[in-house]
């Protein structure tokens, strides 16, 4: 297609972009040769451990940093080599909601709403009826008279994410913007995200650390670590996929579902069988797989010894560990049989089983 | 309270009237240009919205001289300025020239300190909204650091006081001058712990309402 209409262009184009801070203690390569482009509409995740350089990216998106090579553009605009007036209208045009909510403890909840309206020269009249229409959608019409003092984190973020929508943005950055809630008003947090993008169309940027946030809310995801984008894509292929270490490591973490080797050490000393770990996919090359049958047809008991399971954008992602008891044979074929079909982690060693060394081989369909 | 049988309350409401005026026009002017003052200390430090590491470095070094100087000496020493500027070097009107700049200093450390201590999010959060630098300082940076800045500027009431009573009574008017003219040189304990007296009335009624518009601005 070579449509050029602003539907085809994307919200976010991020071209060698990088951020370097020269610093007493030396440079630093904050952000380093991103490239990367965000599709109008999408919930797009940028995830990565502290220091990533999450947050920086992220500044260089709305202009607060300019980058020191690169480009960036944003909704058609190139904000890249715009004077700080001329970047003024665009940060306005793009929501921001932080960490640490940031709201102005001076004013109300309304008067916190209010004022990147009063900022864009709207009339008193239309403000007060924007914010009355904003707290009715955040679900705070009653605290419209509160200061911030007098809410609760939830309760703030959601100001927070009010202000940020009031000037009617199609771009959402959100840093970290659920990092310091509980996880109950997280997922009521992620889930007006979802709303905005659904309901509004906003199309919605997430930094995080914290793989259940990619995996509740985005379609996208971008792996971050030392400044570089090192693994981006759908989330599923991603997450049930991962290529590099860091990826691995966010995936293990949110899930637990791998046995590390003194939990294999434990399992062994009770478990005197093979014992096997089989990755839960479900991706469009492979359906679920069909253990049980497998076990059947070979003969074999199979017992659930460890294991996770998640959902990773609406489709369950995990492993399952076994134990497989029955004739060397048997169990040689059970394995091979769900190499084919998916991944497979022998924890070796068993009584009969001599491939020996390691704890983990790992035997990929 | 009497001096020579002549009654020296007229003397004390006058002096008190003088000491009001040298404090309100010194803390009015005085407070003004140190807010000014103190903005440009704070939005010039790195990394803020008018960084600019030698605008800074100048007005630190500036600040630091003129404000160690003790002002009794101050006064004296830049007489001519005062002289060339209100034209008198005696008086009230004179006094307040010295105050006034000694002031415009003390504030503006009072007023950088107090914004140092802003939460640097909420600059963040209306830079991210669009707001540009000015309007920042108008509409968030004042109004958030308000509370502990009312707090400021009744510390400096106080530190005024202080320095008009010394002034009275170098360059002339007062209750400083008083306790010195009908109080010390007269041996009249009386007249100069009333004048002290009515010092710590003043004070104590500036302490009050300072603390009482801080409690109402912090709304605790
Ligand atoms: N203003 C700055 N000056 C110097 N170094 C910075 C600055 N901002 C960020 N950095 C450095 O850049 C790196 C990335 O930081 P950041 O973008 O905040 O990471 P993240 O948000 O992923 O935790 C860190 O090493 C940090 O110390
Ligand atoms: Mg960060």
């Amino acid at each position: 297609m070579t449509s050029t209409t602003a539907t085809a262009t994307p919200m976010v184009r991020l071209r060698d972009v990088s951020k370097v801070y020269e610093g007493r203690s030396g440079t630093v390569r904050a952000v380093d040769g991103v490239s990367l482009d965000i599709a109008r509409g999408e919930v797009f995740g940028i995830i990565g451990y502290s220091g990533a350089g999450k947050s920086t990216l992220v500044r260089l998106i709305n202009a607060l940093e300019s980058p020191t090579g690169g480009e960036v553009v944003v909704d058609g605009t190139t904000l890249t080599g715009l004077p700080e007036r001329g970047l003024r209208p665009a940060r306005a045009g793009i929501g921001f909601i932080f960490q640490q909510f940031n709201l102005l403890r001076s004013r109300t909840v309304a008067g916190n709403v209010a004022y990147p309206l009063k900022v864009a020269g709207w009339p008193k009249a239309k403000r007060l009826a924007r914010v009355a229409e904003l707290l009715e959608f955040v679900g705070l019409s009653d605290k419209a008279r509160q200061y911030p003092d007098q809410l609760s984190g939830g309760q703030k973020q959601r100001v927070g994410i009010a202000r940020a929508l009031a000037t009617s943005p199609a771009l959402l950055l959100a840093d970290e913007a659920t990092s310091a809630l509980d996880p109950e008003t997280t997922r009521d947090v992620l889930d007006l995200l979802r709303r905005i993008n659904l309901e509004l169309g906003v199309t919605i940027v997430v930094i995080t650390h914290e793989m259940s946030v990619v995996s509740y809310l985005c379609h996208r995801v971008a792996v971050m670590e030392h400044g570089k984008v090192v693994e981006a894509g759908d989330v599923y292929d991603v997450f049930a996929r991962p290529q590099r270490e860091v990826t691995r490591r966010f995936v293990g973490t949110a899930l637990h579902d791998r046995p590390s080797p003194d939990v294999v050490a434990r399992l062994r000393r009770r478990h005197p069988g093979r014992i096997v770990t089989v990755a839960v996919r479900e991706d469009e090359t492979t359906g679920g797989v069909p253990v049980t049958a497998l076990l059947r047809q070979h003969g074999v008991d199979g017992t659930v010894v460890f294991g996770g399971i998640t959902e990773v954008g609406s489709r369950p992602l995990g492993s399952l560990t076994y134990e497989l008891v029955g004739a060397d044979a048997d169990v040689d074929a059970v394995v091979a049989e769900l190499a084919r079909r998916t991944e497979v982690v022998l924890h070796d060693e068993g009584p009969t089983a001599g491939t020996g060394g390691g704890a983990h081989e790992g035997v990929t369909a | 309270m009497n001096s020579g049988g002549v009654s020296l309350w007229p003397e004390l409401l006058e002096s008190l009237g003088q000491t009001l005026q040298m404090v309100v026009v010194t803390l009015l002017v005085g407070g003004f240009a140190g807010l000014l003052l103190g903005l440009a200390l704070y939005t010039t430090r790195q990394g803020n919205l008018f960084a600019n590491r030698p605008v800074n470095a100048v007005l630190n070094v500036l600040v630091n001289i003129v404000r160690p100087i003790p002002f009794i000496i101050f006064i004296t020493g830049i007489l001519p300025l005062t002289i060339a500027v209100t034209g008198a070097s005696y008086g009230t009107n004179a006094v307040i020239f010295p105050m006034t700049i000694m002031a415009t200093f003390g504030t503006s450390r009072i007023v950088e300190q107090n914004l140092v201590a802003l939460d640097p999010g909420v600059v963040e959060a209306a830079r991210a909204m669009g707001a540009g630098p000015l309007r920042i300082i108008a509409t968030v940076v004042v109004p958030e650091a308000l509370g502990p800045l009312i707090l400021g500027y009744t510390f400096l009431f106080v530190a005024i006081v202080d320095m008009s009573a010394m002034a009275g009574a170098v360059a002339g008017g007062g209750l400083g001058d008083f306790a010195i003219v009908y109080g010390y040189q007269r041996f009249n304990y009386v007249a100069t712990w009333t004048a002290v007296a009515v010092i710590v009335v003043v004070v104590q009624i500036a302490q009050l309402v300072g603390n009482l518009l801080a409690r109402r601005v912090l709304r605790r």
